[in-house]
């Protein structure tokens, strides 16, 4: 199922921008796609994910920069002259025609005689042949988007674009059509760039996420990687949820570096800080609120040793099944957030009960402090 | 009191229905009147039932030249107006460009202005500039009225397609001619129809500014008013009649078949 | 899977383009709008030029006529006419005031309480469309006739004697009366009110009938709180299209009214087609159109209401 090994469905971008009047919609960026991935870009809306993917597309011309197809320069091709198809928000399926002659559009216009049996076998393949002579409205939103995924990958595209191709449909569906999505990617072997505001899903399907944000791509790599290991502010709170302290480096030693925070000390693995670390200088330290313990102020001797430690007491507590989600008041931050499994649940922690919250230091990372402290947390991108 | 709450629940509906009835009366009375024979010039009165007129709706001297004259400038002021004002549309909520509050405003103007204005008016152009009053003066005319309505119901739809269709045709490898043919022409053609019949609607019944600027030239609408003056052939009402009963076959088929369609298709 | 083994078909050209392309597309506007605007322009902009230099004109058909800045024809027309133009006024207010209250009603059942009859009901307002407008005012003459149904009635009930008095109507008739023009024009022009006010009635969500139902609205409350406010785009626009050809109109005055329910339309004609003083009646023309223009400009803003088009 591999096509020639030319790397022609690399999509490579150099340097592109796009600046409408004294607006960027995209700073200068580079990215490299390498073919048969399935490649994310995430980000909030204005975030310049959707005129990336049009650049590629070609339906947006770069103010600067290149874009590439394998070796080809396609920058300035005619977006009909392209082997990219894409899959468009709200699927654009032309109203006029039936899901037949929407599938067969591209063929018929690249002079194709015979498309019958074609269309027939991509219509099987997103299982909708017995819906071929129906009008796009009269099918259900994840019919919609199958044909809208049908109508593109007919053509045998070297990429394939998907503009938030999942962002009509109910939770449920949006689940289902994921696995759906990738099962596809992974029969076909066509390089898949996918743009999407919802993490969860970028997660869930991408081998590779780009985090963009104003303009700029902030962090590049697997999921797991931006998700344990983030770079800046923006990827640690749009990506799931962070704590993040504001503390002072107070020795550095090599491999690791200790630092001061409401009057106790935190251990961090210095390859897991993203930040210059010099004594006296500020760091943000970061953690996910699924990897704290709780254990009740009593019992603080039980501890191991070489855990990262704070004291706090419990503001909140929300039980929500899986999980107990509680929101404890630290010297360092009022608002810890803290999921704790509900294996064995502790009866005394309940709201107002003194706590240590204790930690792997291995789990933590550190981060730039000169950053905006809330960017990408869910308040700011709503604004 | 149940009556009177049957009636204030239904106020709305008698009411309506009170509206429609004022709105259709005229129209009964020219289909009954057109089985009249009447005893003078003018067949106002009723007096006994015939269908002489429908037997013969040429009978009157100059009525069907004049209705052939209304069809043809009809038609070819539809056919202009039409073309000229789906490519204004396009321009208008397609593309940026200079001037367009100017634009916007020469369009609305024709719309806002009492007809017996334009129609003075463009006389005096006409005076002015030594034409010859007829056939061509008033397509002229016609055109120039009609292309407003037609710019504004094809807007409409047009403002409504959504843009992504169009990059999505560009996306499956069809040119610029080939997206306008396949993609837009045809999502935008209920805009243009509507556009279309509105033009002919108002070209085959405009009386002011044809009255104005025909001179010896005598459409349908003119040859009403003058007979209104000489006396009232029945015919006319044949004429009437058979337009009301043609339009209202024509929209009730048109419905027929689209309800068809859409439940084939389901 | 066999159709998506197969290599990809070639579809660019090989050779890669490394120039952007020349701006094509950049005139296109302007070549769309070119043909259409020059046709408003020469025939409509243009003849309301040549009718406001004609306005200022003197002479004679036989000498011909020169530009001599004379605004006096303005003072004399206005003078002579101001009957007419007051006429014109409250004749197509009436009728616009007299659509408003007919077409509401039947506009608030197409949009809300039809049902399965709501096609029906719009074909059946259309279509008289296309029947001859003339044809259809002058069957109004046998309607409104002296010894019709109508008029039989209305004296029976004295109705006739009140209007009389109101100086509507001439004794026992109602043709060749204010009464008959008004009636005519309101006719005329129903459907130029009841289309977008159903336009903006259908825009209502019918959710919000019942959200102030739900907040203790009583129906008739509900119409004034809610549904009247969210109609108002359709009243304003239905009162222009009604107001504006009713002003100017002629039609009607001359098939239903008499000499003394002239309108300025009919002066207008009647100067331009027959008498042929083309400085007056161009003076005419431009009073009438500056005096309509200025009252949708004050309407449409006192209205709040701009999106006309």
């Amino acid at each position: 199922m591999k096509t020639t090994p030319d790397n022609s469905g690399d999509v490579r971008l150099s340097g592109i921008s796009k600046t409408y009047g004294s607006f960027t919609a995209v700073h200068p960026l580079d990215l490299t796609v390498p073919e048969g991935s399935f490649f994310a870009l995430l980000g909030a809306s204005g975030c310049g994910k959707t005129t990336t993917l049009r650049m590629i597309a070609g339906l947006e011309e770069p103010s600067t920069g290149t874009v590439c197809l394998g070796d080809q320069d396609v920058t300035y091709l005619q977006p009909y002259k392209r082997p990219v198809n894409t899959v468009f928000q709200s699927y654009a399926l032309f109203p006029h025609l039936d899901i037949f002659e929407n599938v067969a559009f591209g063929l018929r216009r690249r002079g194709i005689k015979s498309v019958k049996k074609q269309v027939e076998e991509m219509l099987e393949l997103v299982q909708l042949g017995e819906q071929a002579r129906k009008k796009p409205h009269q099918l259900s939103g994840g019919q919609q988007q199958r044909v809208a995924v049908a109508r593109a990958l007919i053509n045998h595209p070297k990429v394939l674009l998907l503009d938030e191709p999942l962002g009509a449909l109910d939770l449920k569906l949006r689940r289902q059509m994921q696995l759906e999505l990738k099962r596809i990617q992974t029969e076909v072997g066509i390089t898949f760039v996918h743009v999407t505001h919802d993490q969860e899903e970028a997660m869930t399907m991408a081998d590779t996420v780009a985090v963009m944000n104003a303009g700029r791509v902030e962090q590049l790599g697997a999921p797991t990687e931006l998700y344990e290991n983030p770079q800046t502010t923006f990827v640690a709170n749009f990506l799931g949820t962070s704590n993040l302290i504001e503390a002072e480096v107070d020795t550095s030693n090599g491999d690791d570096i200790v630092l001061k925070a409401g009057g106790g000390k935190l251990v961090l693995p210095a390859e897991r800080c993203s930040a210059p670390a010099t004594a006296g200088g500020k760091v943000l330290v970061g953690i996910r609120p699924e990897k704290i313990a709780l254990t009740h102020a009593d019992d603080a001797g039980e501890i191991p040793a070489g855990r990262n430690r704070l004291n706090g007491k419990i503001a909140d507590a929300s039980f929500i099944g899986v999980s107990t989600q509680y929101v404890i008041d630290t010297p360092v931050c009022d608002e810890f957030s803290v999921y704790v499994q509900n294996v064995e649940r502790d009866g005394r922690l309940l709201p107002g009960a003194d706590v240590v919250l204790h930690w792997s230091p291995a789990h933590t990372f550190g981060l730039d402090a000169a950053q905006d402290i809330d960017a990408g947390t869910e308040e700011e991108v709503a604004a | 009191m149940p009556f009177v709450n049957w009636l204030k629940r239904r106020l709305v509906v008698i009411a309506g229905l009170l509206t429609l009835g004022y709105l259709l009366l005229p129209n009964v009375v020219v289909t009954v009147f057109s089985f009249n024979k009447p005893k003078g010039r003018f067949n106002y009165e009723w007096q006994q039932f015939s269908t002489d007129a429908w037997k013969d709706p040429c009978g009157v001297a100059d009525m069907c030249g004049s209705l052939s004259i209304s069809l043809q400038i009809a038609v070819w002021a539809t056919v202009g107006a039409t073309v000229l004002g789906t490519m204004i549309s396009f321009a208008l909520v397609r593309y940026r460009f200079r001037a367009r509050g100017a634009v916007n405003s020469l369009i609305f103007l024709p719309m806002a202005m009492p007809e017996v204005v334009m129609a003075a008016s463009l006389l005096t152009l006409f005076l002015n500039m030594g034409a010859q009053l007829g056939f061509w003066t008033i397509l002229i005319a016609h055109i120039m009225f009609c292309l407003s309505f037609v710019v504004t119901a094809v807007k409409a739809r047009v403002m409504s397609m959504d843009p992504r269709l169009e990059e999505a045709a560009r996306d499956l490898y069809a040119g610029p001619v080939q997206t306008f043919l396949r993609v837009t022409l045809p999502i935008a053609a209920p805009g243009i129809a509507a556009g279309a019949l509105l033009s002919f609607a108002l070209s085959f019944d405009d009386f002011i500014i044809t009255n104005f600027n025909a001179g010896s030239t005598v459409t349908f609408p003119m040859f009403v008013w003058g007979s209104a003056q000489r006396g009232t052939p029945v015919q006319i009402n044949v004429i009437g009649t058979a337009m009301f009963l043609i339009a209202v076959l024509f929209v009730l088929t048109s419905m027929v078949v689209t309800n068809r369609r859409n439940k084939q298709k389901a | 899977m066999s159709t998506l083994t197969e290599a990809p078909a070639p579809l660019a050209p090989a050779e890669p383009e490394h120039k952007p392309p020349r701006k094509r597309g950049r005139f296109t506007p302007y070549w769309l709008l070119l043909p259409g605007m020059l046709w408003l322009i020469v025939f409509f902009a243009l003849p309301m030029i040549y009718q406001a230099s004609t306005s200022v004109q003197t002479g004679s058909l036989e000498d011909g006529y020169k530009v001599t800045w004379h605004f006096a024809t303005y003072w004399d027309a206005l003078g002579e006419y101001w009957p007419q133009f007051l006429r014109s006024v409250s004749y197509a207010a009436a009728a616009t005031v007299l659509c408003l209250l007919l077409g509401y009603p039947l506009a608030y059942l197409i949009a809300f309480r039809a049902g399965r009859w709501k096609n029906l009901i719009m074909i059946l307002v259309i279509a008289p469309f296309f029947t001859s407008f003339l044809i259809r005012t002058l069957a109004w003459k046998t309607i409104l006739a002296d010894s019709g149904v109508v008029v039989h009635t209305l004296n029976s009930l004295h109705v006739l004697d009140v209007t009389s008095w109101l100086g509507w109507t001439a004794g026992d008739r109602v043709l060749a009366t204010p009464l008959a023009v008004v009636c005519g024009l309101t006719y005329n022009f129903l459907p130029f009110m009841i289309l977008p006010l159903y336009t903006s009635l259908e825009r209502i969500d019918g959710r919000l009938h019942e959200a102030a139902g739900d907040l203790y609205a009583k129906p008739w409350t509900t119409f004034r709180k809610v549904t009247f406010p969210l109609s108002m785009p359709g009243v304003v626009s239905g009162t222009l299209l009604t107001f504006i050809p009713a002003a100017g109109d002629y039609v009607n005055a001359e098939l239903l009214g008499s000499t003394d329910t002239r309108m300025i339309g009919n002066v207008i004609q009647t100067q331009f087609l027959r008498i042929l003083d083309y400085p007056t009646a161009a003076a005419l023309s431009f009073i009438l159109m500056a005096g309509i223009l200025a009252m949708v400009t004050i309407y449409i803003r006192r209205s709040g209401t701009e999106d006309l088009v």
